[in-house]
């Protein structure tokens, strides 16, 4: 591993459905140790940044490293959160077997989870608060809860970059402020954490450093330079001229 | 080895064969596709019995595999034109598969063994009398061997990949990312399926290997929320469905393979209503329990508002229950001792009050409404 490396380097990236571009010449390039929002109004394509970063949609142009690697060699130092509303919370399993799955990345294929393995997933439960709940079918959870459960799962996976899909959406004031906290906790170990983020008034208290992305990237870099009214206003407002343009 | 005995054993060996991949169809709600493969192998067969000229085992098993893999990446490609939706996808690629085999089947071999019937309904009334033989020994019948090889290949695939498996099918997403191919995963299902369900159809038919494969697994979903117990419920759903079909079709001289199919269905019907959590009648009663309460509580806010003001005396009367909240006669019973069984309301005479207890009781209730 390359220590000198930025977590996330993202070079001239293109995503499009079809001919309709959906980021265009994204360039970003993530310090070590912030904790980032990517910030822009709906259909700015803040979900596909992150699915692209981590393979999960195909680029049109561009390359993205993390940790001056290609993500397939870097898989283990990335933990994904995805969005609540992506698996099926009926699926006959408990808190505890969904954290687990955090430690497959790291144990391959076949392997099963050891004893050592449950319990470092349990104490990831613990982080969040949720260890009554390991055994709880996680249907019976509430939203707030679920999203624990899925932050727990991210922290199973040991990583260095943690890029999570909206972990504000649909939880309580309470889960909320303990995610945040939790957060504030991984940067504090030295790790990177990265978060789509939609809502404004939160963004500059939560987060030390942003993207603001509209398609295109407005601007990035640190929360104090970077969240200025000009480039607020350009990322919302100016949306239907960076579009046409994009589109020229 | 008596014929009965093998085609119970048979039943419950194809039962438990289906079951287990039918657990994960369930999970991915993929239990059309299921339908669809068993349909579709039909022109995979024919294609065996071409190449092999005549009846083989093995160029049976390649064709149908083939066929059911060509099968499922139809219905892929044409949801991904975004033409067609998903339900729609397998509904137009599988009537043209069986078309097709049933085409060639007419065409090609009209006098053979291959016909129709057997396809649709099997025939596990004769497993009994087909036997293999290794030189002079007889290794007894073949459909046993069969199933129970296809049980053998289930079990260590669900159990070597069952991690693989469980993940791909709750978050395909975080498979990807953790490079497990959720693609590679769906592939590798559907090969066993296709191989489970020629080996299965040629003991009960078809249209029957898909109520194997997917009743007792729904069964099961409802009973349980452990993915192992659902699995173990499944087998167990659809051997006890083996065994009573069996029973069944004896006593009355019908259709084995279809008794067996129609308990599948009976076992559903009594899960659904009876199940613990899910079923319908534990639903019911969890709502009438909840009507209850909230008229208790309902009573005690009541009470709460009228408490110490001059109009009480008329308000908190248990015939005022029933002309002012038009409650009937039995329900507010129920509900007034639901309120004394708690000690929240006292009684005296016609007249009610609230407890200490029912007073914070209808405190908190109306917080709880506020917030």
């Amino acid at each position: 591993m390359n220590t000198d490396a930025k977590p996330l380097a993202i070079h001239d990236l293109t995503v499009a459905y079809q001919d309709k571009p959906v980021l265009w010449d994204i360039d970003l390039s993530v310090p070590s140790g912030v904790l980032a929002a990517i910030v822009g109004p709906n259909g700015a394509g803040k979900s596909t940044l992150i699915k692209a970063t981590l393979g999960l949609m195909p680029i049109a142009a561009g390359t993205i490293q993390m940790f001056g690697q290609t993500y397939a060699k870097a898989r283990q130092m990335v933990g994904y959160v995805p969005q609540r509303s992506s698996v099926d919370w009926d699926f006959p399993t408990n808190a505890l077997d969904v954290v687990l799955m955090g430690t497959y990345g790291q144990l391959g294929w076949i392997k099963r989870p050891s004893k050592a393995d449950r319990e470092w997933a349990l104490h990831c439960l613990e982080q969040v608060a949720m260890a009554d709940f390991a055994q709880r079918q996680i249907s019976q959870l509430s939203g707030g809860q679920q999203q624990r459960v899925f932050l727990a799962r991210a922290l199973a996976q040991r990583a260095q970059l943690y890029l999570m899909d909206e972990p504000f959406v649909g939880v309580d004031a309470v889960t909320e402020r303990a995610i945040i906290s939790l957060l504030q906790q991984l940067r504090s170990d030295g790790k990177t954490v990265i978060c789509v983020h939609h809502d404004l008034d939160s963004a500059p208290e939560y987060f030390d450093w942003v993207a603001l992305l509209n398609v295109r990237m407005i601007a990035a870099g640190p929360m104090k330079t970077t969240w200025t009214p000009e480039n607020i206003s350009q990322t919302y407002g100016g949306r239907t001229q960076n579009l046409i343009r994009g589109a020229a | 080895m008596s014929s009965t005995f093998a085609i119970i054993l048979t039943g419950i060996l194809v039962a438990a064969a289906c079951a287990s991949l039918g657990c994960f169809l369930i999970l991915r709600r993929m239990a059309m596709l299921a339908d669809a493969i068993s349909h579709a192998i039909l022109p995979g067969l024919v294609a065996g019995y071409f190449i092999a000229q005549g009846p083989s085992l093995l160029a049976g098993f390649f064709g149908a595999a083939l066929a059911g893999l060509i099968t499922v990446g139809l219905v892929e490609l044409l949801k991904n034109t975004q033409r067609v939706g998903g339900e729609s996808a397998i509904g137009i690629v599988f009537p043209a598969m069986f078309a097709l085999g049933t085409f060639l089947v007419s065409k090609y071999y009209a006098d053979v063994h291959l016909d129709a019937d057997a396809v649709l309904y099997g025939n596990i009334e004769f497993v009994g009398f087909d036997h293999w033989y290794l030189g002079e020994t007889d290794l007894g019948p073949q459909s046993l061997w069969i199933m129970g090889g296809l049980c053998l290949i289930n079990f260590i695939f669900i159990t070597v990949f069952y991690k693989e498996l469980k993940l791909a099918t709750f978050d395909a997403g975080l498979a990807a990312t953790l490079g497990f191919s959720p693609i590679l995963i769906h592939y590798g299902l559907m090969a066993v399926v296709s191989i489970t369900t020629v080996g299965a159809f040629t003991a009960v038919g078809a249209i029957l290997v898909v109520a194997l494969m997917i009743v007792p697994a729904a069964t099961a979903y409802l009973l349980t929320d452990r993915l192992p117990w659902m699995i173990g419920l499944a087998i167990g759903a659809g051997a006890i469905a083996a065994v009573l079909g069996f029973g069944l079709a004896f006593m009355l001289n019908g259709s084995v393979a279809g008794a067996i199919a129609t308990i599948t269905g009976v076992e559903f019907g009594l899960a659904l209503l009876f199940s613990p959590k899910q079923g319908l009648v534990a639903r019911a009663r969890r709502l009438a329990r909840q009507r209850i309460q909230f008229a208790a509580d309902t009573l005690l806010v009541h009470l709460l508002q009228h408490e110490g003001s001059p109009e009480a005396a008329n308000e908190s009367t248990i015939s005022h229950l029933q002309s002012e909240l038009q409650w009937n006669n039995k329900f507010a019973q129920r509900v007034l001792d639901l309120a004394q069984r708690r000690s929240l309301v006292r009684c005296q005479g016609q007249q009610l009050e609230l407890t200490t207890s029912g007073r914070e009781r209808s405190q908190q209730v109306l917080q709880l409404g506020r917030a």
